[in-house]
């Protein structure tokens, strides 16, 4: 088991090195630090000696990979991939167009981010694992029918909608929620109760109607016709029995989105103000800071990595037929 | 000399090489009985075929909108005038076969905001009047209403009677083109029962609920009378089997005919009213929203489907090397998507989205006009979205291909000494088929709905061009105003839904049709 993990990690390291040329290649390579210099400071008025400075000020006057004017290891040492791209691997991002240090600014919106991400999860994985488990139960009845279509229906609407719509209904018109902000505490759940429930209410459809294919398979197996042959009532033979074999597949396949839920969401954030890692990167985007984006490119593959090796790791404890190898 | 020049935008040309190509795939599957018979399926599901009609609506609306020229300015007097007429000057504004269709729509333009059906600007200005001073009031649109002049009053009746008036006459269109089909039905059914034996069978589905009928049709048809004819009700309903369902080509022609039904009482009037007021009201500019929105489904339609152009190579070429030649194509094919699927990608395609934009701003004379630069970095974005997405049906086709070549035919083939480029093409990609078409179509709904969210984040399509992601962001802050501006939201959302429902109803039917495991 401990091997086996040792072994999934090692795997992640290239996979990390080609998220980085990658990464590399997009924000140095395809655009010189001289085009991006050009944009920041305006096309028109720019002149060679601001656009120096600007380079010097960030650090990207230097050669992309070797750096013959160095001595010893300053020969890699001092370029723009080893100080921008390597220096990553240590956790260290530089700073953002506004001179703050990156690293520790993820470390403060994790938080925020967080304590929307992570009950959006679990509230949204209850409820959709509820309705679907309803419609299985119901199944190819009218309220089968009319609940399929309804799902379908609340997957056409734009996740915008949603957003913009509950954010006017309920915090505009009804006044039961401040509109945006974010409290310190406690206190901050009548910030967060409104955005929670919105991503609660834009994924239902969906994954509802996922997790009701994947009961539907269960349904037609032969251990559920043993369960009925034996005289079980069909809610015991849901219960017990359905519904166990059927959370194997709708667990393992959430897993990896379990570290991502630190990246936080990008448009509920911004539309309700809350510090939290989403709002980051759109501000970021927004103002056309590379560095931060890098650092948020660079995190947000590391933690798609560790969800998929905790996939792996999941699907092995819950089937005993799988082996480590 | 043409009073225009024609201009062919790079998403023209990708667009009507689409179109041609669905044209082209139609004629190929009707030469194939599996393809056939799987298209035959969805022709018979209800929801399929009321989506296709909505689609098709949208469609063309989209190939309206992608044939653009230059208008021809008028020439210079004088004598420099007569000189240049080698060298006409056109027009920098790029129109559409759409433009010129709604050219009230687009030139219409008001001050500013102004309600759905007003007749009056939503905000009031303070105005001198001789003789009595300073007014507040709501001034009168230029063109909304106009034609009511002091009967403003009359509004409501107006509206409703010119709605009433082209309802009615939508409602007559449909009553004539379903009566051509009808008629168009019930010759086939003749011709088929013609050629026929005839035989108790294509009775059936005419009276199966009583046997004495039948025979009563059997005897009529020996005393050499006209053959019995399914029922309209059995040659719409597309049931297969029947001779109704037969005659009618086995299609859903009850759900086609549903769905036109309530397109010919809601766009007839919809168009008339729009010649004379704002049917969804004016944005912040004065812009009529309802040409906004029909300006919107091209680019909608573009990244739902020219992504899908950029992804599909990627994913059939590496997919099938992967599952096919194993070995080291396939650990460094499973690398690279490994790699691309592990960078989020929202982050991804912002990255290269902003790369992108620097490559633009400080390349503009790569572009003669705006319309040129837009349209460039439409395509950019669908290139974009296309490398980022193609890793999930990369690894489906992986997959599959990796079952298919132990199966023993392809083993057969290879045992044979068959090239590998002759079995991929000739064994492995008709097997996978269905997949790609799923894939496809079930991809289209979902970019459409990325364009609004990524052109929300500021990484969409350019500012200057017309998409439901940019109405979306323009609107953003208009339901915080005092009175409240809901009707631009509220256009892009509901066209939105209307075109992601047909479009999402479409792939399901689809996917029951094509997936092995529906049957």
């Amino acid at each position: 088991m401990l091997a086996y993990i040792v072994r999934r990690l090692l795997y992640a390291i290239p996979i990390l090195i080609g998220v980085n040329l990658i990464t590399f290649a997009l924000f140095f390579v395809v655009n010189t630090p001289d085009d991006m210099a050009r944009m920041q400071l305006g096309v028109k008025r720019v002149t060679p000696e601001a656009m120096a400075r600007w380079k010097a000020e960030r650090g990207y006057d230097k050669p992309l990979f070797v750096n013959p004017a160095a001595s010893g290891s300053g020969v890699f040492s001092e370029t723009i991939f080893f100080e921008k791209s390597a220096r990553m691997f240590v956790g260290d991002f530089g700073r953002a167009e506004d001179g703050r240090d990156i690293a520790r600014e993820i470390g403060q919106r994790m938080g925020p981010s967080l304590a929307i991400a992570l009950p959006t999860f679990i509230l949204g994985l209850f409820v959709a694992i509820a309705v679907a488990l309803t419609l299985a139960f119901f199944r190819a009845s009218a309220l089968d029918f009319w609940g399929v279509v309804l799902c379908v229906a609340l997957m056409s609407i734009s996740g915008l909608f949603y957003i913009i719509g509950g954010q006017y209904l309920v915090a505009k018109i009804w006044k039961l929620v401040p509109i945006s902000g974010y409290g310190e505490g406690l206190d901050a759940w009548r910030f967060l109760i409104l955005p929670v429930a919105i991503g609660v209410v834009s994924g239902i459809g969906s994954s509802a109607r996922w997790y009701r294919s994947i009961f539907l398979e269960e349904v037609s197996k032969d251990y559920v016709r043993t369960a009925r042959a034996k005289g079980l009532r069909e809610t015991v033979v849901f219960s017990r029995h359905i519904l166990k074999n059927a959370l194997i597949p709708i667990l393992t396949g959430v897993v990896v989105v379990i570290p991502l839920l630190f990246m936080g969401s990008l448009l509920s954030e911004s539309f309700f103000g809350i510090p939290g890692l989403g709002s980051y990167t759109i501000d970021a985007i927004n103002a056309q800071d590379f560095a931060v984006v890098r650092a948020m490119v660079f995190i947000g593959s590391l933690l798609y990595i560790v969800g998929l090796i905790l996939t792996d790791l999941s699907y092995t404890l819950v089937d005993p037929r799988i082996r480590f190898s | 000399m043409m009073p225009f020049q024609i201009v062919v935008l790079w998403s023209d040309l990708l667009v009507w090489l689409l179109f041609a190509a669905a044209l082209g795939l139609a004629l190929l599957a009707r030469r194939s009985p599996p393809l056939a018979s799987a298209w035959q399926r969805v022709g018979a599901s209800r929801p399929g075929m009321a989506a296709a009609t909505v689609l098709l609506c949208f469609a063309l609306v989209g190939l309206l909108d992608s044939l653009h020229y230059r208008l021809r300015l008028p020439a210079a007097s004088g004598p420099a005038g007569a000189g240049s007429k080698a060298s006409a000057q056109y027009a920098v504004e790029v129109l559409s076969l759409l433009d010129a269709l709604a050219t009230p729509l687009r030139t219409r333009n008001e001050k500013t905001y102004s309600a759905p059906f007003a007749t009056r600007l939503l905000a009031k200005e303070t105005r001198e009047v001789a003789g009595v001073g300073t007014v507040r009031e709501r001034p009168r649109l230029k063109y909304g209403g106009a034609h009511l002049g002091e009967r403003e009053a009359e509004l409501a009746a107006d509206v409703g009677f010119t709605a009433f008036r082209y309802a009615a006459l939508g409602f007559l269109g449909w009553t004539l083109l379903t009566l051509a089909l009808l008629s168009y039905l019930r010759q086939r059914a003749l011709a088929l029962a013609a050629s026929a034996e005839y035989s108790s069978q294509m009775a059936r589905p005419v009276a199966p609920e009583a046997g004495a009928k039948a025979q009563v049709f059997t005897v009529d048809r020996e005393s050499g009378q006209k053959p019995a004819l399914p029922g309209a009700w059995a040659l719409l309903r597309g049931e297969t089997g029947g001779a109704g369902g037969a005659a009618g080509g086995g299609l859903a022609w009850d759900a086609v005919l549903a769905v036109l039904l309530l397109l010919a009482l809601l766009l007839p009037p919809l168009f008339a009213l729009a010649a004379d007021y704002h049917v969804f009201g004016t944005d912040k500019v004065g812009q009529d929203v309802l040409y906004q929105v029909l300006k919107s489904i091209r680019t909608g339609l573009i990244i739902g489907l020219v992504t899908t152009l950029v992804m599909l190579p990627l994913a059939v070429l590496l997919g099938i090397a992967a599952g096919y030649f194993r070995g080291w194509v396939d650990d460094l094919i499973q690398y690279l998507y490994t790699v691309l699927n592990s960078i989020p990608g929202v982050l991804l395609i912002a990255a290269a989205v902003l790369m992108m934009q620097v490559v633009i701003d400080t390349h503009p004379q790569w572009f003669a006009t705006a319309a040129e630069r837009a349209d460039l970095r439409l395509l950019a974005l669908c290139a974009i979205l296309g490398v980022t997405s193609w890793t999930g049906l990369c690894r489906l086709l992986r997959g599959e291909t990796l079952k298919l070549r132990e199966l023993e035919y392809i083993q057969a083939a290879q045992a044979f000494g068959v090239s590998h480029a002759r079995i991929i093409g000739r064994h492995i990609l008709p097997n996978l088929m269905h997949i790609v078409v799923i894939a496809l179509v079930m991809d289209f709904s979902g970019l459409v709905l990325a364009e609004a969210v990524l052109s929300y984040v500021g990484i969409g399509v350019d500012p200057t061009m017309t998409s439901f992601g940019t109405m979306i962001n323009n609107a953003r802050l208009e339901l915080g105003r005092e009175p409240v501006v809901w009707w631009s939201l509220a256009a892009a959302f509901a066209t939105m839904f209307v075109l992601v429902l047909a479009a999402n109803l479409f792939a399901d039917a689809v996917r029951d049709a094509f997936d092995p495991r529906m049957a």
